[in-house]
């Protein structure tokens, strides 16, 4: 919208701009209120050049340096080799395709199923959305906390109490290998799908009536009004939230973090934890950053190839 | 207590009764919503078989809902007004031993949880007013003066959004601990949580959007009038736009609110740690119920939050997701 341009135009400004453009364009610039106009864009130019801008160009610099914040030196290629070394990089890898995988086979139908649901609500449409919702609200933190108190291995946990009243003897949840993973996608699942509902919702909510009226004039039945109505109406978005979740999933920290620590033997210790454990425990920031970029590059491959993929279905 | 503030009556039972006074009113509500039409219709409404497997339907899906969104955090009350014994001993029993309100005592007392409470508080007001402060001017300059190179640090700031965020965590934390030619360490100063915080792409992006949707002729009008860039931004763009800001605002305070491992990075005093960095700590070292009230008090300031302004939440995610789609 070119209608919008505050700059300086020569016919309202008379003679003074004659004389202006005479002049050179920084004294002009000076002139018309550069300054004043350019301080608006300083806050974000130094906030995303200093904590966004910077840091993203310097981890190309740290991954090839080995620093302790005294003296730093380059290493070449070192600090990749040290992280493919690392006996631990493969199982958490495993394990963070194990927990994407996971979380969306059951973190992609629910909130999408739910919002077909609720968007056939009349009077608790309202009442439903706010239900959803609830759990994106708390903290991970909060809600990882409480969970682990609802995953208690003990009889009286509550988990093996609901599951004890039907005559199942209690299960170590988290502490048993197979399951704490599984446990800690049930977990986050819970913690996130009100997000995705809600956005399922407000595209459902937009398609055009008379799309459904055609159908139903054609003879097609509920399912076939979904099938052939509302999925493609909604594929954009169903599109690009998988991918976001696919991309948020392969980063997953907290939870893990805090439920098990990455235990039992290691079963649910992701890349992240690995980033955090290099850099944080180990004070090897090199090593952390050769990772962070070498799994950046891989959630960026796993981008293009999704896309690629999925580009029959989004444009047809 | 009402949940919904524009319809009350969608808080009585979900089940709509069979009395003509209710199906009366939905037919109603039916007709006025012309975009009110989903994947059913008027027709199979009013079809009793299918309207029964619908309320049936509605009905199960609700209290699912209830029991796996509201359950716990009802679990969460009882466990934090019950002894530790109580819980730990049976979960599902209901106070055999009354109220035990002391627990907030203790936690309030013992442990100083104020302190961390008021933390979270600071965490959250300066990452709101830095957050409003950058994506606000920054987008007036990049949607509204759009001088020669809006597109470019425009491009950039999209280009953050791409980029996945691991790849900076521990730069980030390297730029934070000496920041470049200042030489200065953030660290254990609320100004490393604010200041990386502001940097949000979205908040940005979502303020220019709306900044270039609105109408240029007006800013122009005053520009004549002799109003300068400063008078337009404070006068015109920001009144303008109360709607969007307010779902900024409520994006940023949720992510500060949220946010764990950035803050437990850099604030490695536990004097200025907001509560998501203290709770695990808490949770070994405080006992059962006393911990389960602090979980209960940081969840239900939250709660009552979004259950006040629940429309702009769900506007909000809403909005959010038309961004992303």
């Amino acid at each position: 919208m070119a209608t919008t341009t505050l700059r300086p135009r020569s016919t309202s400004m008379g003679s003074s701009t004659r004389a202006g453009r005479r002049s050179h364009p920084i004294a002009r610039w000076l002139k018309y209120g550069g300054p004043v106009r350019f301080l608006f864009i300083l806050p974000t130019l130094l906030v995303f050049g200093l904590f966004a801008w910077w840091p993203i160009v310097r981890s190309l610099g740290i991954s090839l340096q080995q620093t302790n914040f005294v003296t730093t030196r380059w290493v070449g290629l070192e600090n990749f080799t040290r992280v493919f070394a690392d006996p631990l990089l493969g199982t958490a890898t495993v394990n963070t395709i194990w927990f994407a995988a996971l979380a969306l086979v059951i973190g992609f139908p629910v909130p999408l199923l739910l919002a077909v649901a609720v968007s056939e609500m009349r009077r608790a449409r309202g009442i439903a959305s706010v239900l959803a919702y609830m759990p994106v609200i708390l903290p991970p933190v909060v809600a990882t906390l409480l969970w682990k108190a609802f995953y208690d291995p003990s009889s009286t946990g509550l988990f093996n109490s609901i599951f004890g009243s039907v005559g199942m003897d209690p299960i170590p949840w988290l502490n048993n290998g197979d399951l704490a993973m599984p446990a800690i996608v049930v977990q986050a699942t819970w913690a996130s799908f009100g997000t995705a509902t809600i956005i399922y919702l407000a595209s459902l909510m937009s398609i055009g009536p008379e799309l459904y009226e055609a159908a139903e004039v054609d003879g097609a039945g509920f399912f076939r009004r979904i099938w052939h109505i509302t999925l493609p109406q909604l594929r954009s978005v169903i599109l690009v939230l998988v991918l976001l979740q696919i991309i948020g999933t392969l980063q997953v920290f907290a939870e893990p973090f805090i439920m098990t620590g990455g235990g039992p033997e290691n079963r649910t210790v992701t890349i992240l934890m690995l980033i955090y454990r290099y850099a944080f425990i180990s004070g090897d920031y090199g090593r952390a950053t050769a990772l962070s970029l070498l799994l950046a590059v891989a959630l960026t491959l796993v981008s293009l190839i999704y896309l690629r993929l999925t580009k029959k279905w989004s444009s047809s | 207590m009402s949940l919904i503030r524009t319809a009350p009556e969608d808080v009585s039972a979900p089940i709509p009764g069979p009395i003509p006074e209710a199906s009366a009113r939905r037919m109603r509500r039916a007709e006025e919503g012309q975009g009110d039409r989903s994947v059913l219709s008027n027709l199979d409404r009013r079809d009793p078989v299918k309207r029964m497997l619908i309320t049936v339907f509605i009905t199960l899906v609700v209290m699912s809902l209830i029991v796996v969104c509201a359950g716990p955090m009802l679990w969460l009350f009882k466990a934090a007004t019950s002894t530790t014994n109580e819980t730990l001993g049976d979960p599902f029993s209901l106070w055999p031993s009354g109220l035990h309100l002391e627990n907030f005592v203790n936690i309030w007392t013992q442990v100083e949880f104020g302190k961390y409470f008021l933390n979270t508080v600071w965490v959250m007001l300066g990452s709101l007013v830095l957050g409003v402060s950058v994506a606000t001017t920054g987008g007036y300059w990049l949607a509204v003066l759009k001088p020669k190179g809006s597109g470019f640090v425009s491009a950039l700031i999209l280009a953050t959004l791409f980029i996945p965020g691991v790849i900076s965590l521990v730069s980030l934390y390297l730029t934070v601990i000496d920041l470049p030619l200042l030489g200065i360490s953030l660290i254990d100063t609320f100004w490393a949580v604010w200041l990386p915080a502001a940097a949000n792409a979205v908040n940005v992006l979502i303020v220019q959007r709306y900044f270039a949707s609105l109408p240029g002729e007006i800013f122009e009008a005053a520009r004549v009038d002799g109003a300068g860039p400063v008078r337009v931004f404070f006068s015109l763009v920001l009144p303008m736009s109360r709607p969007i800001l307010g779902v900024v605002a409520l994006l940023t305070l949720v992510g500060a609110y949220k946010e764990f491992l950035w803050p437990l990075l850099v604030l490695p005093s536990p004097d200025l740690q907001p509560i998501s960095v203290v709770l695990p700590r808490l949770a070994s070292t405080t006992e059962f119920a006393p911990f389960m009230a602090a979980l209960f008090i940081s969840s239900i300031v939250p709660i009552a939050v979004f259950l006040v302004f629940q429309r702009q939440f769900l506007q909000a995610a809403g909005n959010a997701g038309a961004l992303k789609g």
